[in-house]
């Protein structure tokens, strides 16, 4: 490869404000724009594996909720493979894996409907518990943050986790752990989110 | 030279040119922002991968603002601008067919947001959004109107600087970029109290669209560039370095 002369530097973040859904989910700010709002069926109809619902809320650092957030949500699919093609596998017609979520703008609550994703593999042969990837934007947020969520029902799987078991303050660590239950025949898993105190979700720098 | 993308990590985001989290002068920052750093995380799968889409995703003239919204011969109001650039990343390649959405306010400084209650006049023939793919070269446009500025509820004088915001993609869950633009000579700029939660002033200048006269289209749209450059890969192959046994 031929020597590059020099490097550029990344645009800088800035926050994408309180209209962010005008841009990214204009259904939701209240118009109907295009043929096809994207990032609203996460796994498709085909997608193998066991359907549930994750909820939560997204909190300030007064204990407030956060209702003008969005969400972006990037998983595997119940074999543990992403839609992209440097990840080598298959997934099912109609599988993207990728979603947008916002919050309600009256009470904080946000939900969307996937598949629960397998263990994918990780670093030097290191398999990675399940789990669902997030960006989180909004508001005051000035560059996007990145975490995870990890189930409660796989607790051996978490236990042997690369990425969990790299933060060392070991209460931190459930942070990133959504609460399994079911009602009325349907699996929801709750994964709220803080953004300070003591609670405060573990973010990570990617 | 090869335009193919590198297959490895993504380099690690500088965080000293990004914004700060937290800033006093942008005062919702105060509550939202983590108070603990940031967990270093190398890549894995689940970051050097990221979402992919197509022209089956978007229609061609989702990045006309000026007929996206409008009624049958009709115009928004405001100055027809082109907004056009290429998306690099940090080696200097282009990312080719990758999404990039805009948001922004009317010529008044207007959102069509329920939660908008501004009182400069909503437009009836404009959105405010658009998206597209780039193209082969990383090359992206859109038509729109010039955004109006506008007050907001921070110190009780502050006007945001006319700015579009900006979303892009790139390859990876890792590239994820949301930021906004602003346009060359705007006394605003230096002002605003977001904007100056970017520590470098060589940072805010990768932000102020340059006006192009070039790309203007004579006695119809006047025209501003706005290059966006994404995180760079290293070049180690990623099944022999991140899957290796």
């Amino acid at each position: 490869m031929p020597q590059l002369p020099h490097y550029l530097k990344e645009t800088p973040s800035q926050t994408a404000g309180p209209y962010v859904h005008i841009g990214l989910a204009p259904g939701a700010a209240g118009f109907e724009i295009y043929d096809q709002e994207l990032g609203r069926d996460i796994a498709g109809p085909n997608a193998k594996g066991e359907r549930v619902r994750v909820e939560g809320m997204v909190t300030d650092g007064t204990g407030s909720p956060v209702k003008d957030v969005l969400l972006e949500v990037w998983q595997a699919n119940a074999d543990g493979i992403y839609a992209h093609p440097e990840h080598a596998g298959a997934v099912e017609d109609g599988f993207r894996g990728w979603g947008r979520v916002i919050t309600d703008f009256g009470t904080g609550n946000w939900e969307f409907d996937t598949v629960k994703p397998g263990p994918v593999m990780g670093r030097n042969g290191h398999i990675m518990a399940p789990h669902i990837n997030l960006l989180i934007v909004a508001r005051g947020i000035n560059t996007g943050l990145n975490t995870r969520i990890y189930f409660d029902d796989e607790a051996q799987a978490n236990a042997a986790d690369p990425v969990l078991s790299l933060i060392e303050w070991e209460h931190r660590r459930q942070t990133l752990i959504a609460r399994r239950s079911e009602r009325d025949g349907t699996v929801a898993y709750r994964f709220d989110i803080c953004l300070q105190g003591d609670g405060e979700t573990v973010f990570f720098d990617i | 030279m090869s335009t193919l993308p590198e297959q490895g990590e993504f380099y690690s985001r500088d965080r000293r040119w990004h914004p700060a989290a937290v800033s006093q002068d942008y005062k919702t920052s105060v509550t939202r922002a983590p108070q603990y750093p940031l967990i270093s995380l190398e890549n894995t799968a689940s970051e050097i991968t990221g979402p992919v889409f197509g022209h089956n995703d978007i229609a061609a003239t989702d990045n006309d603002l000026l007929t996206n919204f409008a009624q049958p011969g009709e115009s928004p109001i405001g100055e027809r601008i082109i907004v056009h650039g290429r998306v690099l990343d940090e080696n200097a390649r282009p990312v080719p067919n990758t999404l990039v959405e805009i948001w922004q306010a009317n010529a008044s400084g207007r959102y069509r947001h329920k939660k908008d209650t501004y009182l400069g006049a909503l437009d009836p023939n404009f959105g405010g959004c658009g998206r597209t793919l780039t193209d082969e070269h990383g090359c992206y446009h859109f038509r729109t109107v010039k955004p109006g500025a506008y007050p907001w509820r921070n110190r009780v004088n502050d006007w945001r600087p006319a700015h579009i915001h900006v979303s892009v993609f790139g390859t990876g869950f890792a590239q994820r970029l949301i930021t906004q633009h602003y346009f060359e000579g705007d006394p605003l700029i230096a002002r605003c109290p977001i904007v100056n939660t970017i520590p470098d002033p060589a940072a805010v200048e990768m932000l102020i669209a340059r006006l192009d006269m070039n790309a203007t289209i004579p006695l119809d749209t006047m025209a501003y560039r706005f290059d966006i450059v994404l995180r760079g890969r290293r070049s180690t192959l990623f099944e022999n370095r991140l899957e290796g046994n």
